[in-house]
């Protein structure tokens, strides 16, 4: 559900994130001239800006564990499920970590992140079937530690 | 030099909320374990099932599964609290039988009798109280 208003031009990444939930509708803003909201200051990222900004991260070529560690644990922190492509960047990223464990653990948060909405879960592991084919990444529950 | 403490370092833990611990759990490998992080380098398409797990199991501890598993310690909890509550009522039983003395003569029955025909003659509390549940004209307790 997007909660952000109409922007005007695109605003540098920025710590208010709004809500990008992937499983439901990804609703496009629609851009109108003039923008009177009363917004604590600045303006609001839209989730396109949102999901840029952290695909960008993601895609670092030489990231390194720490900043991979970072930036889930924080992108966990948010009040969302981050999108597909996120996910994809971040999958990725472990991959040049040489990092299985790690690209294991980040599909279980997505699936506990989406708490009680049972369909988030389906359509992201649905969304990231052909980079977990190519990259060789199993799901837990392909493993079987999805279950006690 | 001040040795440094483990407690200092950082730390692994479980949580939900941070998915990638500062460290891996298994901190000292197995001259296997270091073969097959060596073959997390390739492919991983070419890992088995059991593989993959064991790499898992290296960088952590409880899967989200293990770890967000409930446990039966309410049962516990809620059993303890009334074992102790049925304690004090023991208690109390007790010390009215062996502790106290004596409640006050004003307490018999022929007292409290005498006390309540008093109560009615004065009108007490008449709109919506005592007096008001007594029917003075047939001379007992309104139904």
């Amino acid at each position: 559900m997007d909660v952000s208003g109409p922007d005007t031009a695109a605003s540098p990444p920025a710590e208010n994130e709004s809500p990008s939930e992937s499983g439901q509708e990804t609703s496009s803003i629609p851009e109108a001239p003039v923008a009177t909201r009363c917004y604590s200051h600045g303006k609001q990222e839209t989730d396109e800006e949102f999901d840029a900004r952290w695909v960008t991260y993601f895609n670092k070529p030489d990231i390194d564990a720490w900043e991979l560690r970072k930036g889930m644990n924080t992108l966990i922190g948010y009040d969302l499920v981050p999108e597909p492509k996120i996910l994809d960047a971040a999958l990725r990223a472990c991959r040049r970590l040489n990092d299985l464990a790690s690209a294991i653990r980040i599909l279980e948060a997505v699936k506990d992140k989406a708490g009680p909405h049972k369909e988030i879960y389906p359509y992201v592991i649905q969304e990231l079937q052909p980079t977990l084919n190519e990259l060789g990444i199993s799901t837990p529950e392909e493993l079987g530690i999805d279950k006690v | 030099v001040a040795k440094v403490e483990e407690y200092s370092l950082p730390s692994y833990f479980d949580r939900r909320e941070s998915p990638l611990p500062d460290i891996r759990f298994v901190k000292h490998l197995t001259p296997e374990q270091q073969s097959l992080k060596a073959k997390e380098k390739g492919s991983w398409v070419a890992l088995s099932n059991e593989e993959k797990v064991e790499l898992y199991r290296i960088s952590f501890n409880q899967s989200f599964a293990e770890m967000n598993k409930g446990s039966s310690e309410w049962k516990s909890v809620l059993g303890g609290i009334l074992f102790f509550m049925g304690f004090t009522g023991f208690v109390v039983l007790w010390q009215k039988h062996f502790m106290y003395g004596e409640i006050p003569h004003t307490f018999s029955e022929d007292w409290i009798a005498r006390q309540s025909q008093r109560m009615l003659d004065m009108r007490i509390n008449p709109v919506e109280g005592f007096s008001s549940k007594w029917d003075y004209d047939k001379k007992e307790w309104k139904k």
